[in-house]
This record gives structure tokens, sequence and C-alpha cells, in this order.
């Protein structure tokens, strides 16, 4: 990636933009809209993305300060809490993998917003071993035909479009025989039924997928390379889950400060020092990020992700129960059971409670703590894989 | 973002290493590799101090560290908390017996204070040439919160378990007067100097006493206490670097081991308890490396250093001593031997775990800083 502007020279072009693009004199949705398309063409969506593609191929830890800058100006927004499996997911992978027809198609409706993603991959039989997924395709002509079950979908009530894997060839192994999709939600033939959680709420889905039709066009890599092509979004999950950019004290240590500052009067010694030990370690975990970021800054993210995604989850989850127990009588109430299918994932939303049953998906959504512990000591570490009784046998000859 | 904004957001710092930084790493841990040899280091505790008397004369004089913080125009290299911390990572991974934290971070830094007196200028310089070594004289458990009155040194009074100054030939003495600390040179020679069965002989400590206490005044009262609590917030700044390179050894160590010891018919570093329990430490050991950088940083751009060094003094003190503890249980019964190196590194991560201040005492002053109060 080359460095073709310096940061002055950034700042200045959002300074530039914010000028001829006033924020402030938008009024309609469809203004919102066009500025943030604007936004996109001047290549300040992402910075870290080539020219032309709503970047400028700068590094990615620039990126943070430009949306700093557009925040204070007051700049729309492009909603990235409603589409973030468009923004940290697909959008990365699409453009690893995706034809320039595909790039000019995607990319900018998603980064705009208007159009939403969510993510089929998880099966009933197919969760942490997401290889053994067995929703088929098969090409008819220049199309190919869909058939199978996804699980665990999250806003797929909300998408427009799906990052999809599906079974190319069952007479393979089980990684050779995946291709990866991309799948329009709007199909005729995709089924999305809500599957309320522990939360009380349905933020995920069941989708059912008959006789969908996907051109062939809108294949993503090669027939065969769907696992090469999902691990590599994988990779982009975790480390939008765990390695985002948070200010100090942002997050969910944010929530239970609050907590401690506003009730002096259910302070405890027990409760303090374990409020000031996840501090501590919220402050490392924004610091690792920040590394990480800036390791980061010209590459794709790889395994190190992980790492940082599993003390995002243990964090997380401390802190939360420890609310509700700073929270003492008000901790053993519930704000609202009542089912909705909400408009977007907020894991800080909402009260105590609500977090504290949310985080437990934190170690479980984008592969879970086991499973990241894996990866870190295989991929990382370099330990002996897992024993694999399913590795070389043909994906249709394994036991299910 | 509707966040409650915390005060103090702090400024995005560079937390890689530059190309200097690795250089500077390189030639430490060429020299360290070459000279700090394991069993040596071994032999400390058994009465052995040959390996210190060599190994710091080649790093202060043939690498020019112990100048690395003074200025150049006071005769050192104008380097910063960031290299500094580089060096100690390297110390760390070595469990080498050199005075580096005790005389060219915190009895330099003392020297380096704003309102020092032309002697700390010279002092320092000889410093910085490795003509000299100087300590602080306070136990090495005090941190940058403990109470500074228990800091003061009279004639005949005894200080126990002193850091560096087995090797210092100048002693940095806080002395009482009436606005606070003033500080003394005082020459080591003149002190009593009662070596102790250390819990970690690679950082060996001393009982000091002084008859009585003469020697030019370095800091004056009214800058001593600043002086001091400067220096020991820098200590504990650093020796989470240091406390880094402990916790990498330790991993590093312990996966080697794990990949090639065998029971059950394969290698053991295959069992998922023993990976997972790897994985954890390296997402440990990541993060301190993060923190401790963080704090070098934080310190050489002289912002947010309070809040940076107590997160770092924290995390980093716990991380390498959990690695360490571990590495002893993975290895198995040679973990618990003589023989083994890992010993070496639990009884560094243990004693530096003391040192500079607790995790715990760093929590509590974190709490102050950004406002968590305990009760
Ligand atoms: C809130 C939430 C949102 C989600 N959103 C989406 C989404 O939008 N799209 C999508 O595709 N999926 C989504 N998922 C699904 C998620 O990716 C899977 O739940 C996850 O990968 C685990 O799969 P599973 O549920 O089948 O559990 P299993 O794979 O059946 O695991 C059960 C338990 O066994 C452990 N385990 C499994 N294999 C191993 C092993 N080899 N070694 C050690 N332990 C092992 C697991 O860690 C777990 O504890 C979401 C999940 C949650 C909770």
């Amino acid at each position: 990636m080359s460095t073709t502007i310096d940061q002055d020279q950034l700042r200045q072009r959002v300074t530039d933009f914010l000028t001829e693009h006033d924020p402030s004199t938008l009024s309609t949705d469809e203004e919102r809209l066009e500025w943030l398309r604007a936004r996109y063409d001047a290549g300040l969506a992402w910075v870290n993305f080539p020219e032309g593609r709503g970047g400028l191929g700068l590094p990615r830890e620039w990126h943070l300060e430009v949306e700093k800058a557009f925040a204070a100006a007051g700049a729309p927004s492009n909603n990235p809490r409603k589409n973030g499996i468009g923004l940290g997911m697909a959008a990365p992978t699409i453009l690893g993998f995706g034809t320039p027809e595909q790039l000019d198609r995607f990319l900018k409706p998603l980064w705009v917003g208007e159009e939403i993603w969510c993510q089929l991959f998880s099966e009933p039989g197919a969760g942490s071993d997401l290889a053994a997924a067995a929703t088929r395709a098969v090409k008819d002509g220049d199309e190919w035909v869909i058939n199978g079950q996804k699980v665990w979908t999250s806003g797929a009530h909300n998408a427009d479009w799906a990052i999809l894997v599906a079974r190319t060839d069952p007479d393979v192994p089980k990684h050779r025989g995946l291709s990866y999709f991309l799948c329009n939600m709007r199909d005729p033939g995709v089924d999305v039924r809500p599957l309320r959680q522990i939360t009380g709420e349905a933020e995920f889905n069941e989708v059912f997928l008959t006789d969908v039709r996907i051109p062939d066009a809108h294949r993503l890599g090669e027939v065969g390379e769907g696992w090469k092509v999902a691990t590599f979004t994988l990779n982009n999950e975790r480390v939008a889950i765990g390695g985002g950019a948070t200010p100090r004290e942002g997050g969910m240590i944010g929530k239970v400060a609050q907590t401690w500052r506003e009730q002096p009067e259910r302070r405890t010694p027990d409760l303090h020092d374990r409020l000031m030990r996840l501090w501590v370690d919220s402050e490392v975990m924004r610091v690792t990020g920040q590394r990480l970021r800036q390791k980061l800054a010209a590459g794709e993210p790889g395994p190190e992700g992980s790492a940082m995604k599993l003390t995002y989850a243990r964090v997380n989850q401390q802190l939360s129960g420890l609310d509700l127990e700073i929270q003492a009588e008000d901790g053993l109430r519930y704000g609202d059971w009542t089912m909705v299918r909400p408009e977007k994932t907020d894991m800080l939303g909402r009260d105590a409670g609500f977090r504290y049953f949310r985080a437990k998906g934190n170690s479980i959504e984008g592969g879970t703590s086991e499973i990241l512990r894996n990866v870190v000591s295989e991929r990382i570490l370099g330990l002996p894989g897992e024993h694999r009784v399913d590795k070389d046998v043909p994906f249709k000859e394994i036991p299910r | 973002m509707n966040q409650p904004q915390s005060p103090k957001q702090p400024a995005n710092l560079d937390l890689l290493y530059t190309e200097l930084e690795d250089d500077l790493r390189s030639s430490v841990s060429a020299l360290l590799a070459d000279k700090c040899d394991p069993h040596r280091v071994k032999a400390l505790y058994d009465g052995d101090g040959a390996l210190g008397e060599e190994l710091w004369p080649a790093l202060a004089g043939e690498l020019g560290l112990a100048g690395l913080l003074v200025p150049e125009d006071l005769g050192g290299a104008g380097a910063t908390t960031r290299e500094a911390a580089v060096v100690l990572e390297e110390i760390g991974r070595y469990t080498a017996p050199v005075p580096f934290l005790t005389s060219a971070v915190v009895a330099t830094t003392v020297l380096l204070d704003e309102h020092a007196t032309e002697a700390a200028r010279a002092l320092v310089g000889e410093l910085a040439a490795g003509e000299k070594t100087a300590a602080l004289l306070v136990p090495f458990s005090f941190g940058p919160d403990t109470d500074l009155a228990r800091a003061a040194v009279s004639g005949g009074t005894q200080v126990r378990s002193v850091a560096g100054a087995l090797e210092a030939d100048v002693l940095l003495v806080p002395v009482a007067v009436d606005g606070g600390l003033e500080i003394r040179a005082v020459a080591a020679s003149s002190a009593t100097v009662d070596p102790v069965v250390s819990l970690d002989m690679s950082r060996p400590l001393a009982d000091v006493t002084l008859a009585e206490v003469t020697g030019d005044v370095v800091v004056p009262a009214g800058s001593g206490n600043q002086a001091v609590r400067r220096a020991l917030l820098t200590g504990a700044a650093l020796l989470a670097s240091e406390q880094l390179g402990v916790a990498q050894w330790c991993l590093t160590t312990t996966l080697a081991y794990l990949k090639e010891r065998r029971q059950f018919g394969r290698v053991l570093g295959g069992f998922q308890a023993l990976k997972h329990r790897l994985a954890d430490m390296f997402a440990a050991v990541e993060s301190a490396g993060a923190s401790a950088r963080y704090a070098a940083a934080a310190l050489a751009a002289g912002e947010d250093e309070e809040i940076a060094t107590r997160v770092a003094a924290s995390f980093c003190s716990e991380t390498a001593l959990d690695a360490a503890e571990d590495a002893i249980q993975l290895h198995g019964g040679i973990g618990m031997t003589w023989e083994h190196s890992a010993h070496h590194y639990l009884k560094r991560a243990k004693s530096s775990h003391i040192a500079l201040g607790t995790p715990g005492a760093h929590r509590a002053a974190l709490a102050d800083l950004v406002e968590l109060p305990a009760s």
C-alpha cells in the first residue's frame, strides 16, 4: 500500500470536504445519503481502502481520527451498529476477493448503509466446525441453486444481502468442497424466522434457503475456495469484535465505572478490587488493540485478532456480572423481557441485566473461546492440530 | 460514542519498535547471549557473583547503556524511556544481574531532576561514562506511592533490602530537612553495605547503614520528594518492560519444551488442555507487551505518564508472575530442579512483583487518578 499523502494532508482533506459539504445544511434522509455518497467518492469513507473504493490507500490507524473529525462536525452517520457485519466482514472480504464488477456493485451501497448485510455461515450441524456446512449450491446454467438451513443469523431480518458459505462439491473432503456467495436476502426462496434468545429479544434468526438462485457473477472467489474466503472473513470478524477502537473507559468498563461513580453507598473493598483489576484489563485491551491496528496498518488481519477477542469476551463477561453485583437490589431487576426484533446490535444498550446476558454470546459468536484458543495455539504458537477424523474423507461419507 | 467521556483521553502513541530500537535490542541481546550464561546466573545463588562484575562494565562501557537516559550535553546518549525499555526487555529475558534499572534509570532520574545541583550534573556525567554506578537508598519495595517520610535516612539507621547498593559507588540518600527531603550523594565506601540473601540473587539486595550522612547535596530540599517520587515512578514504568522480557522467556521456553516432550505416545503440546493454557499465556504476554510499550512511550512523550505507569506496573507484574508460575508447572518435575533455568525467572518475577510498588498499590493509586474511589 503506497502512502500517498501524509496525516496533515489527510486532516486538510477532511476539513476541505466539510467546508464543501456542510453537514448542517442537510435535512432529509435522501440528502444525508447523498452526503455519505460524496464522502465515499472523496475517499474518506474508510481511508485504508484503495482509491476509487471509498479510501485513499492509507494506514488503517489513520481512519480513527477521520471518523472523530466527522463525528465532531455532526456529520450524518452510516449507522455502523446496524451494519456491523457489512462493514466489518463483508466489505473487507469483497475487497479481498471481489471482481471489479463486484466491487463497483456492492461496496458503496454497503458503506453508505443503503444495503445492510448479514452472515449466513453457521448451520445446525456446522457451528465451530464451519467447514461441515451442508447447505448445497448446485450449478444450473449461469446460476447456482441453493438449498439448506442456516442458524444464529444476526440481523437477518434487517438484511438486504448476505455472505453465504455453501457446499458446491460433496465428493471431496469438507474444506475443499465449499464456495462463497453473495446472496440477495430479498430472493423469494429466503425465509427468515426469528429465534428468541437469552435476553428475551430475537437478534438472531433461522434462515431457510429453498431454491434460492444466485447468479454465478455473485460468487466470491473460485469454486471450491470458500473455506479460504471464509477464514479471511472470520479473521476480520475477530478483529472487528475484539480489536475495535474504543476510547479509554469506552465499552463495558464505561458502564460499570458510571455505576460506581453514581452509587457511592454500594461500594465495598471486594467490589473495588475487582473493578480496578478490570479497569486495568480494559485499558490494557485498549492499548493492545491500538498496537494491533498499528501493526496491521498496511496488512490484513491474521490470527492475532483471536487473542484479543478472547480477552474481550472474558473482560466483558466479568464486567457485566460485576455491574449487577454493584447494583445490588437494582441488579435483581430486569428491564424488559418482551420479544422484539432489534434494529441493530448493541452490546452496551439497555440495562445492566441485558448487558450481562448479551455478553454471554461474546465467547460464542465469531468463534467460541475454545476454538480461538485452538487457533492461537496452532496458527500462532505452532502447536499440533487437534486430532481430526474427518479431514481427508469425502464430505458425503462423514457421519452426521 | 455516547459513552461518558473520562476526562483524560490519551494520545495515540506509537507502540511499535523503531529500526533504531531493533538495532539496540540486537546489540544488547548479542552481548547477553554471549556473556550471560544461565549456569553463571545459577552460580549467583551459590555465592559466585563474578557474572555481574563482568557484565555491567560491558553493557555500561562497551555499549554505553549507562548514559542512555542522560542528555547529550551531560555526556549521555540523549535517548528516552522507549530505548531504556528495550534494554530492560532483554535484561529480563536473560535475568541479567546488572544495575541498569537501579543506576541508569532510578538513580539517574533523581540526578536529572530539574532542580538538581551542579554536583548532580557532574555525577550524572560520571554515571553516563560508566565510571561510576549509583543507587537510590530506599528499600526496593518502595513505590511512587509509598509515604516518603519513611524514606528519610539519618545517621545510624539501617535501610533494608536496597537494590543496586552492592554495585554502587555512590548512594543517593534522602535526608529529612524542613521542607521535606533533600538528596545527598554519599560515597558507598563510607557506608556499611551488608549483602542480603535475596529471593532473587540476580538482583541481589543489601542492608545499608550510614554512620552519618555527609556528601554533596544533589537535589535540594523542596525538590527531593518530587525527585524521589519521579524516580520511583519511572522505575515502575520501566520495570514493566523487564517483566515483559521475563514473561516472554517463560512463554517461549515452555512452548519449545511442550513441542518436544512426549508422553502417552504424543507430543504434550498437542493436548488441548495445554494448548489452551499456552493460548491464554500468549494473549496475556501480548497484552503486557502493548501495555509496557505504552508506558515507555508515555514517559518518553511526557503524556499520560501516571495512568500508563500504574496500568503497566500492575498488569505486567502479574503477567510475568503468572507466566513464571505456569512455566514451572508445565515443565513438570524438571521445572522444580535447580538445573533448569525456570526458577531464575520465577525468582525474578516474584521479587519484581513486590518491587517499586505492588500491583495492588498501583491499582489503589490508579483508582484516585481515574476517579473511582474505594469508598
Ligand atoms: C449472539 C450470537 C450471534 C451469532 N451470529 C451469527 C451470525 O450472524 N452468523 C453466523 O453464521 N453465525 C452466528 N452465530 C453462530 C456462532 O458462530 C456459533 O454459535 C459458534 O460458531 C459455535 O457453534 P455452535 O453454536 O454450533 O456450537 P458447537 O460448535 O456445537 O460448540 C459447543 C461447545 O463445544 C465447544 N467446542 C466445539 N468444538 C471444539 C473443539 N474442537 N475443541 C474444544 N471445544 C470445542 C465450543 O467451544 C462450545 O463450547 C452467532 C452466535 C451467537 C451466540
